[in-house]
């Protein structure tokens, strides 16, 4: 399969005001192929955040650059969909028009755009939920519009970061599973920042283990688990295999950040 | 054993009873309104008493008997309403004619840095400047007609506005103006779609909270050089010492004020119900 995204030396330093420097990124080489559903694993504040935010354009990266489709990313767009951990739906429009945003933004005419935005509606369940405002749903719900949104836009490659992080655990379970089957229908490139063990293996065709802070790319680690994947994958002998090779991984890592 | 059973039960009810002391306890409809109409019967209660009970010389402060008689007056031979109207004209020509400059220069200082650095200092000087100290200078250079009245409540209220305006909108959610932009928006976008209406249940507070302050600005106004309009009764009055039609004209005031501060409130409610969910 051809190379979708590059990130070629990517590496980012963070200046305080008052000149104290902090390496976030060490230089990072990583190429994600298309369709590939990769997850980033690390522990908290390694730099995976400052990564994806690097490739959604949403920070500039110190040395190196990101390619999608060959071309250099530059600053946010549209082809770069993103889901973010903090609820980032605007609360002055309900689901259907949060949804719209993105294609409204591009001048898609009216009925395409609804006819675009009741189809994902279906797709991550909130049939009923259309002309509700964000507060009025759960945290769950929120993330499943947030998806829905960045979908929508039907980007060429769709960013996580930690979504599901501030969701309870049997809801956080369902959510992967949403996202997993959506993946398994409509094939999409993915790159999904986590620090979850189980989530990391469960989503993805492909690990990427972060170190501690500044941040490298220490392992990878391909996932060859059947699709489609049902949640009782997660006591397989495989999963449990993977699970204790990468528990190994990062643990050793967040000695290492507890250390600094 | 039946002491400590008579013990026991005080303690519930009295826990009950306290928890209306308890800070930020919320109360009900009905409670909330029997309160805030007690005060006024309370107010009006020590006023009548401290002057139909002698306690204060009539010369200072009229009853509240004869200031509804005065104000009787007012309304059947002096045509008072006329003076309301041209106050209310006054205060809303000039509050209007400063929101719709304030409003958007201050979102266009709240969206852009640069546009911010260059207004900012200049408002915020203009902010202490008071308003009543314009009036000689506005009268020299606008006479006594109209628009000098307009112009008092404009320089009261639009450096207010400007300011207040700037700081909402800049106060924007940064990760909502992130996910805009990872969906495709552009600078303009940014701006008319994120940042105007996330701030727009605030800018509409400002509003509100700033046309209160362009009553106080009218009244002033009318004090000097005005042939008509609450305040140029209330002068009247004073020269000749009828307290009744000052504290009728003054009440009138905080009445229209109310009703004004209700519909601008019911209003914003309406318009932006989200921001209240």
């Amino acid at each position: 399969m051809s190379t979708k995204l590059s990130i070629q030396g990517v590496s980012r330093v963070f200046a305080s005001p008052k000149g104290v420097k902090t390496q976030a990124l060490t230089p990072v080489d990583f190429d994600v192929r298309e369709n590939d559903f990769v997850t980033i694993l690390g522990p908290s504040g390694c730099g995976k955040s400052t990564l994806l935010r690097i490739v959604a354009g949403l920070d500039q990266p110190t040395t190196g650059r990101v390619l999608l489709d060959g071309q250099p990313v530059d600053g946010p767009g549209a082809d770069r969909g993103m889901v973010f951990q903090s609820y980032t739906l605007f609360p002055w429009l309900t689901i259907e028009q949060n949804i719209r945003f993105g294609l409204r933004e591009r001048n898609m005419p009216e009925a395409q755009q609804k006819e675009r935005a009741d189809y994902f509606i279906a797709k991550v369940g909130l049939r009923g939920f259309e002309h509700h405002f964000p507060k009025q749903l759960s945290g769950g719900m929120q993330q499943r519009t947030a998806i829905a949104r960045a979908l929508a836009n039907d980007p060429k490659i769709f960013l996580l970061d930690e979504p599901f992080g501030a969701l309870d655990n049997q809801t956080r379970v369902l959510m992967q599973e949403l996202l997993l089957g959506i993946w398994e229908s409509a094939q999409k490139t993915v790159l999904f920042v986590t620090h979850d063990i189980d989530e990391a293996i469960f989503m993805a065709n492909r690990v990427a283990v972060f170190s501690a802070r500044p941040g490298r790319i220490k392992t990878e680690l391909a996932v060859d688990l059947p699709h489609p994947r049902h949640y009782t994958i997660k006591t397989s002998p495989e999963f449990m295999d993977l699970k204790a090779r990468l528990t190994e991984e990062i643990r050793a890592e967040s000695m290492a950040a507890a250390e600094h | 054993m039946s002491t400590t059973t008579a013990v026991a039960v005080p303690p519930a009810a009295a826990k009950r009873r306290r928890r209306g002391l308890a800070p930020l306890e919320p109360v009900s409809v009905a409670t909330k309104w029997a309160l805030g109409l007690g005060f006024f019967v309370v107010f009006f209660a020590v006023w009548a008493v401290a002057t139909l009970g002698g306690y204060v010389s009539p010369t200072f402060l009229a009853s509240p008997i004869t200031m509804a008689q005065e104000g009787w007056l007012l309304f059947t031979q002096y045509n008072f309403l006329y003076d309301i109207g041209m106050t209310v004209w006054r205060v809303f020509g000039g509050f209007i004619l400063a929101a719709v400059v304030a409003v958007p220069l201050g979102i266009a200082m709240g969206a852009h840095k640069g546009v911010e650095a260059f207004f900012e200092p200049f408002v915020s000087f203009c902010r202490y400047l008071p308003a009543s100290a314009f009036i000689p200078l506005l009268i020299l250079w606008a006479g006594l007609g109209e628009l000098q009245k307009l112009l008092v409540i404009f320089i009261g209220s639009v450096f207010q506005i400007v300011l207040m305006v700037a700081v909402t909108v800049g106060a924007a959610r940064k990760d909502l103006v992130e996910a805009a932009y990872t969906l495709g928006a552009n600078h303009t976008g940014i701006v008319r779609r994120v940042l105007i209406p996330g701030a727009a249940p605030e800018i509409a507070e400002t509003l509100r909270l700033v046309l209160g302050w362009a009553w106080t600005y009218v009244i002033v106004a009318e004090l000097i050089g005005s042939s008509s309009g609450i305040g140029h009764m209330i002068t009247d009055s004073q020269a000749l010492l009828n307290t009744g039609q000052i504290i009728f004209g003054i009440i009138v005031i905080g009445l229209i004020g109310l009703v004004s501060d209700f519909v601008f409130k019911a209003l914003n409610r309406r318009l932006f119900a989200w921001s209240s969910l």
